[in-house]
């Protein structure tokens, strides 16, 4: 089981090559091509990363996210959602950059293995930035009265946030 | 505008607390820290970012999200029920969802404009059941690769960063059906 998870990534990589030479992709092309701009993602988003981590361990070494997250222990816990993860919580649907430097950050303090770190992870890649999506959304169809979108894309957040807790106690053994 | 107050409300929520708890001085160094760990973390996660869009880029040009996005095309129709008979916006409410699931945003984006700017003809101003519906599906994560993510557990000293896989596929999926469960539900409450 454990050989045959850690054979998925190179299984697929090795898959989609066989496929897109069998296609006849210009394989060589598209793969450096697609690497390119995973740099280029990286270049975009590190200016906001920068600002965004100083302003998070700022607020993790003052202690106020701790303090957040005792506040609201006994809620989330109940619940099973891991309270270091309130930071998250709170950014995630607003700023994707926000989320990603609150989430690696949780994954340094705590370590990508942990369940505060693999919660985090989780959260990050099965939620969006809800607001920033509508609010592209709505101008670009030039509507203004938006009736229930936002309240229902909400209800899929917080579901997403309960699962990422669940789904990592469930599968990955805490 | 939203970043400037998000961004101001943490560095003063981090200042008064910081005062108020007596470690104002942790608080600049830690200023400092953070500033030099958001370029780390952008090189430390570049390879595994740049390899997963490398992949995803063959995907994309083997007609892989093509194929995809003919298989989604009759589930889709049973979402849209207004529209399934309208191909143009159909194709590109299933373009969208397939970019989506290839983890493709750039391409996902416009396909999902282009079907909103369609469906928002009909009812100006007003978004309808169907319109609703598309932002609830593309404010809730699909993607079968979260390379980003992927690139962030990497980056700190993950060994494994893709066995996250099998809960975030459980997650993406609980938090779709919600959501669209949701938008059905306010659907008849909204009046």
């Amino acid at each position: 089981m454990e050989l045959a998870m850690s054979m998925v990534v190179p299984g697929l990589m090795l898959s989609v090559s066989l496929w897109g030479l069998a296609r006849g992709v210009d394989l060589w092309g598209a793969l450096t091509a697609g690497a390119q701009e995973g740099l280029q993602v990286c270049l975009r988003i590190a200016p906001a990363l920068v600002c965004l981590l100083t302003a998070v361990y700022m607020l993790r070494a003052s202690g106020a996210l701790e303090l957040l997250g005792n506040l609201l222990e006994p809620v989330l816990t109940a619940v099973g959602i891991p309270p270091e993860t309130i930071g998250l919580l709170l950014v995630r649907p607003v700023s994707g950059s926000a989320a990603l430097g609150v989430g690696a950050e949780l994954m340094q303090a705590y370590g990508p293995d942990s369940l505060v770190g693999r919660t985090a992870a989780v959260m990050l890649g099965s939620t969006e930035t809800t607001f920033y999506t509508v609010a592209v959304y709505f101008s670009a169809a030039g509507i203004t009265r938006t009736r229930y979108a936002i309240p229902a894309a909400l209800c899929g957040d917080l579901v997403g946030f309960l699962a990422a807790s669940w789904t990592v106690r469930l599968l990955m053994g805490g | 505008m939203a970043m400037a107050w998000i961004w101001t409300v943490m560095v003063g929520g981090a200042i008064l607390c910081g005062l108020a708890t007596g470690r104002g001085e942790a608080v600049s160094a830690a200023a400092l820290e953070g500033a030099g760990a958001g370029i780390e973390l952008c090189l430390a996660m570049a390879g595994t970012l740049c390899l997963w869009m490398g992949i995803m880029e063959v995907m994309r040009r083997s007609g892989l999200a093509g194929g995809l996005s003919r298989l989604l095309r009759p589930v889709l129709g049973r979402l849209y029920p207004d529209f399934a008979g309208e191909r143009g916006v159909m194709d590109a409410v299933s373009a969208n969802v397939s970019a989506n699931l290839l983890g493709l945003g750039n391409a996902a984006t416009p396909l999902g404009l282009e079907a909103a700017r369609r469906m928002a003809e009909r009812s100006p101003g007003e978004a309808s059941d169907s319109l609703c519906m598309l932002v609830v599906c593309n404010t809730a994560s699909i993607q079968l690769i979260p390379a980003t993510v992927a690139g962030l557990r990497a980056a700190a000293g993950c060994q494994t960063p893709f066995d996250i896989l099998p809960a975030v596929w459980l997650t993406s999926a609980l938090s779709v059906t919600a959501g669209v469960l949701a938008a059905r539900l306010f659907s008849r409450l909204w009046r």
